[in-house]
């Protein structure tokens, strides 16, 4: 009897032992990262839910830009709504400005100069080489590298010298205008650029140096956020994060734009599809931008830099104040803009994110009937949850900072 | 496989449910059946190589019969080539079937068109509001919603108790059209501040500056 009461008090505090252990394996915590978190780049909201330190699962939580441009763009004419795109993606606003005009210029039917063309390569590389730059430097801060940030930024600082050389702002560039440019490339714009690249790829290098085969580095994002080339497919990423993952598909390549073909460049891609090695795709890209960006330099075209078509541009100013004609054009350019014809439209370029499109309906008219715009963050954020399961809390930085995402643009 | 050879297989294999295709600026558009849009997809996806969903974009043809319209734009890697499907969604009966299943990246995407435009997916696994607010009553894309917004409550936050107010039009939007208002009318400069045109939208009766 005694025995047996013995062996019930045994049994009773093994079943409490062991509920406790099942409670506390059973307890899941759920924690809000952002919209205010600095690694979230922005204003993006992660729900997560851990297990411990390790990630069950997550939930973004996007639209806290949301301003409604596509809204915007239809009460609007096309030329309107160029400063609109130098706030999608504000870390390469003069790529988002090219890829808008170029899709306008597809709706209409209309033909840049070769002039036009390379002045618009240029820009758009400048800006790949500041997004990427940001990119590397931002997320080799999250993960406690303070130096790199602060040299890719010094760097940064002179892309945007060059932006207000060739358009006058800084960050805010609207410099596409439907047709051409809003002005033809300043003089002492060419020698300013090619001293950049002349000194450019020695801070390259001094930045590879500190963080290619820094242990800590590769310790953070090798094998962290393994993005398969099926699912990379599958979900749509465009830019270096399918490049990461081993997919070699670049839109400057597969559909050459604005005289891209004309450009002799490598297309990195990685092999594992992890953190490091979108990391490395980035750093790549910008050598390879900068050899565009020679190659522009070098054989920039002359002649004019604007469609010769005065129903699309606005004449020029000495011109509307003097000639009756360019006056009429001038105005009918400025109240009703451009009269597009009526078609469906969709153009995509490559931005240092991604394939960023714009699909236009037009019923014909100055402004569009609908204008989506296709935004690489915003597919690529899509990833999150399919890449930080089972990492550490600590790995969703080094995830979200190798994704490099922008708020604004994908929100919109 | 061109995409015009795809519509030609899409047409053997589905016959009347798939309308004439329309080319534009080289970019081919075809129109397919409400009900056969999954089944179109995935044929498009298993047997002509458009592994990729590149974009899908809900429509708002407000005046037309059927209102609606959500636009897919395929793309093959191994083609290199685009494809775009259209289909017609009445006002009466906005359920068009997901094709989450087909390819992920629908999910976000018709998260956005729900969004947007109201347009319901049927099978969608989390259908919910994505870049506006979880209880918004309004769907900002269509033509029938004003460009300065509508009232909404916006619970949970501490900002202006919840509400969320109309945007002040200084007298916007900007572009023309035809109407009673003249360019000197429209320009919103001509008004000081903007308590000043808030001040005059309140009592409209007031004499306009000329």
């Amino acid at each position: 009897m005694a025995t047996q009461h013995e062996m019930e008090l045994i049994d009773s505090a093994t079943r409490a032992q062991q509920a406790m252990e099942e409670e506390l394996a059973g307890e899941r915590m759920i924690i809000n990262m952002g919209p205010q978190h600095p690694s979230t780049h922005g204003v993006l909201r992660l729900v997560v839910e851990l297990d411990g330190e390790e990630i069950v699962n997550v939930w973004p939580d996007i639209g806290y830009l949301h301003r409604g441009d596509e809204k915007l763009a239809e009460n609007m004419t096309y030329t309107q709504f160029i400063p609109y795109t130098d706030r999608l993606d504000y870390l390469a606003p003069l790529a988002n400005n090219v890829a808008y005009a170029y899709a306008v210029e597809e709706l209409c039917g209309i033909d840049v100069p070769p002039r036009c063309k390379y002045i618009r390569v240029i820009c758009a590389e400048l800006a790949r080489i500041s997004s990427h730059l940001l990119g590397v430097g931002a997320m080799s801060l999250d993960i406690g590298a303070m130096t790199v940030f602060l040299w890719t930024f010094r760097e940064r600082e002179k892309i945007y010298d060059l932006c207000e050389c060739i358009c006058g702002a800084r960050f805010t560039t609207s410099y596409t205008r439907i047709g051409g440019l809003a002005n033809d490339m300043p003089a002492d714009f060419l020698p300013m650029l090619l001293k950049f690249l002349k000194d450019f790829p020695t801070t390259l290098d001094e930045t590879d140096k500190l963080l290619t085969r820094n242990k800590i580095f590769i310790g953070r994002n090798r094998d962290i956020g393994v993005l398969a080339k099926e699912d990379a497919i599958d979900f749509g990423a465009t830019g270096p994060n399918l490049r990461g993952s081993g997919v070699e598909w670049d839109i400057r390549k597969a559909h050459p734009y604005g005289s891209y073909e004309e450009f002799d460049f490598d297309v990195p891609v990685g092999t594992v599809g992890d953190c490091f090695d979108r990391y490395l795709v980035r750093m790549e890209e910008m050598r390879q931008s900068v050899r565009i960006l020679q190659q522009a330099a070098d054989s920039m075209p002359d002649g004019p830099w604007n469609s010769p078509d005065a129903k699309i541009l606005l004449p020029e100013k000495k011109a509307t104040l003097t000639k009756m004609e360019e006056l009429i054009h001038h105005f009918i350019n400025v109240t009703e803009g451009i009269n597009a014809p009526p078609g469906e439209v969709y153009f995509s370029a490559e931005n240092p994110k991604g394939e960023l499109g714009f699909y236009i309906v037009s019923r014909g008219g100055g402004a569009p009937h609908r204008l989506k715009i296709r935004a690489p963050s915003f597919v690529n954020l899509q990833l999150v949850p399919l890449i930080s399961k089972g990492h550490m809390m600590s790995d969703m930085v080094a995830i979200l900072g190798s994704l490099d995402f922008v708020m604004g643009e994908c929100d919109r | 496989m061109t995409p015009s050879e795809a519509v030609e297989r899409l047409k053997v294999s589905f016959g009347d449910a798939i309308g004439a295709p329309v080319e534009f600026r080289g970019e081919v558009t075809v129109t397919v059946a409400r009900e056969k849009i999954l089944d179109v997809c995935r044929f498009l996806k298993r047997e002509c190589t458009f592994a990729m969903l590149t974009d899908l974009a809900g429509v708002d043809n407000y005046g037309d019969d059927p209102r609606f319209e959500v636009d897919y734009l395929l793309y093959s890697l191994a083609q290199r080539c685009h494809l775009r499907l259209k289909v017609h969604v009445s006002e009466e009966d906005m359920l068009v079937d997901s094709v989450t299943g087909v390819w992920r990246t629908a999910d976000w995407h018709e998260r956005e068109a729900y969004d947007m435009l109201g347009i319901r997916f049927r099978g969608h696994p989390n259908l919910k509001r994505i870049l506006m607010w979880e209880g918004y009553p309004h769907f900002p894309l269509r033509k029938d919603f004003p460009l300065a917004g509508l009232p909404a409550e916006l619970p949970e936050t501490a900002v202006d108790a919840g509400q969320v107010e109309t945007a002040p039009m200084l007298g916007g939007p900007f572009v023309v059209g035809t109407g009673t208002r003249n360019a000197i009318r429209r320009e919103p400069r001509q008004y000081d501040t903007i308590a000043e045109q808030q001040e005059k939208l309140k009592s409209p009766s007031k004499k306009e500056p000329v």
